[in-house]
């Protein structure tokens, strides 16, 4: 359940969502998504209030990424990508707009593969270039992504969060779900850490991973470290190992 | 919305154009056999002849008048009404496979035949044989669709909270709700005498035998119309199958979609069954095979089951009167020997890679 929680995402910017387990990181993107109603409280898109926003023009200016890709037809992945122009209806574009969508993200050689197929990792990736293909319209959008780096590697971590990183520098606004704080700080302008439901800390990643903040909301004292002066957060070291 | 983009891989894809006119050409095909074929056998070359006549155009008549009442009164009404029965059951299958995000879902899930069954039972244990043929039969029918709808509405109400219908509950509503119905049908069959026993056990197994002009006309009607319906609301079932929040989120709206698919198939499942008795397993295997053909997408998910339903059932009726002729196989009986070990084969062969 979420308490008091204020917060504003403006055009341009890339706002992390951090915290524990059990914060409340996927429940206000859920409120912010217009998936869970609000008990107190509203939600505004462009400063309209959310419940105002008919369905076809509300999905044509925001999109979520959520943690699963259930699928259980053999649909290939360009047509699952296809999928994501719903809103849109039918368009001679579609064809490119897809493709487009699939090279971004870096799937474009898995366009005629079957979705059923596809690895954890390569469905989240797919799912990501619907979501873009979705909101590929003139104007401003708003893109929730929720974990979209959990079954990703080094090397496709860092591209996803360039295309995030992309996608707010193009004119949008992006609120991004992460477990990870490292990942975090390197792609967003502001962290937001939750506890209990409750917004503890909220700025720049060198105001939120500090010391202190961290070991309040984690209940663990963690490691921080400055690497070019960019906070590091380091994990603890298990008991043996230390000495 | 994927028209230009690229097939591959997947096991299932042919190019857009022959599918489309190769299954009209071979429904027709089998359309226009099965009108010749049967107890009285007619020249294929005579079929097209009377039809051409019919039509108004000049033909000379080398046909007999038997042949002519046979194929007039008899062979196109059963004809007809088996491709109107075949492709109504397969496209609701393929609706309610969507409706449950899960290919092994049939029909029958709703209760819907198993609501049919009762009352049908229920028409004939009460007496209907009294009356005479012609008003039983339309007692009969028009009990079992009326016991179907019934059943579907009490499934959709035990499912809907909040008006937002949830399929997992609706699932087991539909087998609770099967199940009691099933119950029913046993006590049914316990009241029942010997020539009531038979008939409930024959509509049980589903058959075409009876099929009359207004018979067609109804089907024409109660498959026609919300079938035409459903196909217009192919894209929305294609984001539905990503998840009811998934394709809340791309602006579908899924409570309308769900409460109308159900509406849709109860309609056609209802109709097909109070006309004919149960045929099992065509809404399970035709949407299937379409599938293996032309992939999931519905837009042409739809139309093919279509086509492979009118085609299949009509094959399977002209087989029921001909294998054992002059006596008749219960169809259904026929869809399920033929089905049961299709849908098996295809299991086997493809459990590794689904």
């Amino acid at each position: 359940m979420l308490r008091e929680v204020s917060l504003s995402v403006a055009v341009g910017e890339v706002v992390a969502l951090v915290g524990p387990n059990g914060a409340g990181k996927s429940t206000l993107l859920a409120a912010l998504s217009g998936a869970l109603p609000c008990a107190a409280g509203r939600v505004l898109l462009d400063g309209e209030d959310l419940t105002r926003w008919r369905p076809g023009p509300l999905a044509k200016r925001r999109a979520v990424l959520s943690q699963s890709h259930d699928l259980g037809f053999p649909f290939t992945v360009a047509e699952v990508v296809a999928l994501g122009r719903f809103p849109h209806g039918p368009d001679p574009g579609d064809a490119a707009r897809v493709v487009r969508a699939l090279e971004e993200v870096g799937v474009g050689h898995l366009a005629t593969r079957g979705w059923t197929r596809l690895s954890g990792g390569e469905r989240q990736r797919v799912a990501l270039a619907r979501v873009l293909c979705q909101l590929d319209s003139p104007g401003r959008h708003a893109l929730l992504l929720d974990e979209p780096t959990s079954a990703q590697d080094l090397a496709q971590q860092r591209r996803l969060l360039q295309v995030a990183r992309r996608f707010a520098d193009d004119g949008n606004a992006v609120v991004v779900v992460l477990h990870d704080l490292n990942l975090a700080a390197i792609v967003a302008d502001r962290l937001v850490l939750l506890r209990d439901g409750e917004v503890v800390a909220s700025g720049s990643a060198a105001e939120v991973l500090d010391t202190e903040v961290l070991g309040a909301a984690f209940q663990t004292t963690p490691r921080v470290v400055f690497i070019d002066d960019r906070p590091v957060v380091l994990p603890h070291l298990l008991p043996r190992q230390e000495g | 919305m994927t028209d230009g983009v690229p097939w591959g891989e997947t096991s299932h894809r042919f190019g857009a154009a022959p599918w489309w006119a190769l299954g009209s050409a071979t429904v027709g095909v089998l359309l226009l056999g099965s009108a010749s074929l049967g107890a009285v056998p007619i020249d294929v070359m005579d079929v097209l002849g009377m039809l051409a006549s019919a039509a108004g155009l000049p033909v000379e008549a080398s046909w007999t008048p038997l042949e002519e009442t046979v194929l007039w009164r008899l062979r196109l009404p059963r004809v007809a009404l088996s491709a109107l029965v075949g492709a109504g059951l397969s496209l609701a299958g393929a609706l309610t496979q969507g409706l449950f995000r899960n290919p092994l879902a049939e029909p029958g899930l709703l209760g819907v035949s198993a609501g049919a069954g009762l009352f049908a039972a229920l028409a004939i244990v009460a007496g209907s044989s009294a009356l005479s043929a012609w008003l039983a039969t339309s007692t009969v029918a028009m009990s079992a669709f009326v016991g179907g709808l019934l059943t579907t509405v009490l499934v959709a109400a035990i499912a809907t909270v909040d008006g937002r219908p949830s399929v997992t509950t609706m699932l087991l509503a539909g087998i609770a709700v099967s199940a009691l119905a099933g119950a029913g049908l046993g006590l049914l069959l316990t009241l029942a005498d010997d020539a009531q026993l038979r008939s409930i056990t024959f509509w049980m197994m589903g058959s075409i035998g009876g099929a009359t002009w207004p018979a067609v006309g109804v089907a024409a009607v109660g498959v026609g119309l919300p079938a035409l319906v459903s196909l217009r609301w192919a894209p929305a079932l294609d984001a539905m199958l990503l998840g009811v929040t998934e394709a809340q989120h791309l602006g579908v709206d899924t409570a309308r979609v769900q409460a109308g698919t159900v509406a849709v198939v109860a309609m056609m499942v209802g109709v097909c069954t109070s006309l004919c008795g149960v045929i099992a397993f065509l809404g399970l295997v035709v949407p299937h095979v379409a599938r293996r053909i032309v992939g999931p997408g519905h837009r042409r998910l739809l139309p093919l089951s279509v086509l492979l339903g009118a085609g299949l059932l009509a094959a399977a009726d002209l087989m029921s009167r001909t294998v054992a002729a002059p006596a008749e196989l219960p169809v259904g009986l026929l869809t399920t020997c033929l089905g049961g070990p299709f849908f098996l084969v295809q299991l086997l062969r493809h459990r590794r890679h689904p």
